[in-house]
């Protein structure tokens, strides 16, 4: 089982306790935008088999919602941080780098 | 005013360990920043108690504050006090961004005690109920089963549950259930 601790009250949350909220750092298109770059925003996501950035909510806890850095094909878990971000902190992209070298997603590497 | 009474009016189980539903508690939701001074005093103003650490609670005479999430308390006190607490945290705080509401009656609050009441929770909530783990004065917000609850322990013996009001008699018959004697883990 998936086991995530939240940034904001420490706890070890297993899976029952959160509500997953998909895929991390997507930048809204909004008034203006062309219709490739809206498609890309209300469709496109990733699906990879490795390091993935996902939004997850402790829903029977806390409440708040959070990042989660993890690996997909082995459910290693990289770290979590704080969702008033629009992209991974240094050291969680380290902790990567350390373990997953030459790894990327979406513009991040 | 309705006359309140409690969603189980005081119903009670014997297991091994004794589960019964306390009646009606004052509970008031209070948001803010809680690093701020002015709150802080204001809390303290009403119950006597500090502003707590993250997942744990304090506790003076009747009333208690327990940390629900980084911008979040949980006031307990007597059911009668609700009503003016919020009225005293409203004028305290007044100008700076909070918000206050008296949720008594929108909660049911039961309290699990004897030796192994520490079993009862293992077998519905995700939590390390170890002593090492969870004792006195921690506050932990979870789920109970398929409902949300939060939980912490006035002494090694005796752990108190919140719940939704909606959901009382479900989380009554879940406890009982989990407390039948004979089903020691």
């Amino acid at each position: 089982m998936l086991i995530l601790r939240c940034p904001y009250c420490g706890v070890d949350a297993d899976e029952t306790e959160l509500a997953a909220g998909g895929q991390a750092h997507i930048k809204r298109e909004t008034v203006g935008a062309s219709d490739e770059a809206f498609e890309e925003y209300l469709f496109m996501r990733e699906n990879p088999k490795g390091v993935h950035f996902e939004r997850w909510r402790h829903a029977n806890g806390c409440g708040k919602w959070f990042h989660a850095a993890r690996c997909t094909e082995t459910l290693e878990v990289f770290g979590t941080y704080s969702a008033q971000t629009t992209e991974p902190p240094k050291e969680i992209r380290d902790k990567i780098s350390e373990k997953r070298p030459g790894w990327s997603w979406g513009e991040f590497s | 005013m309705s006359n309140a009474v409690s969603p189980l009016q005081g119903a009670s189980f014997d297991g091994f360990a004794r589960i019964e539903e306390q009646g009606l508690r004052g509970m008031i939701t209070l948001r803010g920043d809680l690093a701020d001074g002015g709150f802080g005093k204001a809390v303290a103003a009403l119950t006597g108690c500090d502003v707590p650490d993250t997942r744990r609670c304090e506790v003076k005479g009747d009333y208690a504050v327990a940390w629900m999430s980084p911008d979040e308390l949980l006031i307990l006190c007597p059911h009668s006090a609700a009503e003016a607490g919020v009225a005293q945290l409203s004028k305290v705080l007044s100008g700076t961004h909070y918000l206050a509401a008296n949720v008594s009656d929108a909660r049911a609050v039961f309290r699990v005690s004897g030796e192994d009441a520490r079993q009862v929770i293992s077998k519905l909530a995700p939590v390390d109920m170890s002593p090492e783990a969870f004792g006195a004065g921690d506050f932990r917000r979870t789920r109970l089963a398929q409902t949300p609850a939060a939980f912490w322990m006035p002494n090694d013996k005796t752990i108190e549950f919140i719940c939704f009001r909606s959901v009382a008699d479900y989380v009554f018959a879940l406890l009982s259930r989990a407390a039948t004697p004979g089903t020691q883990v």
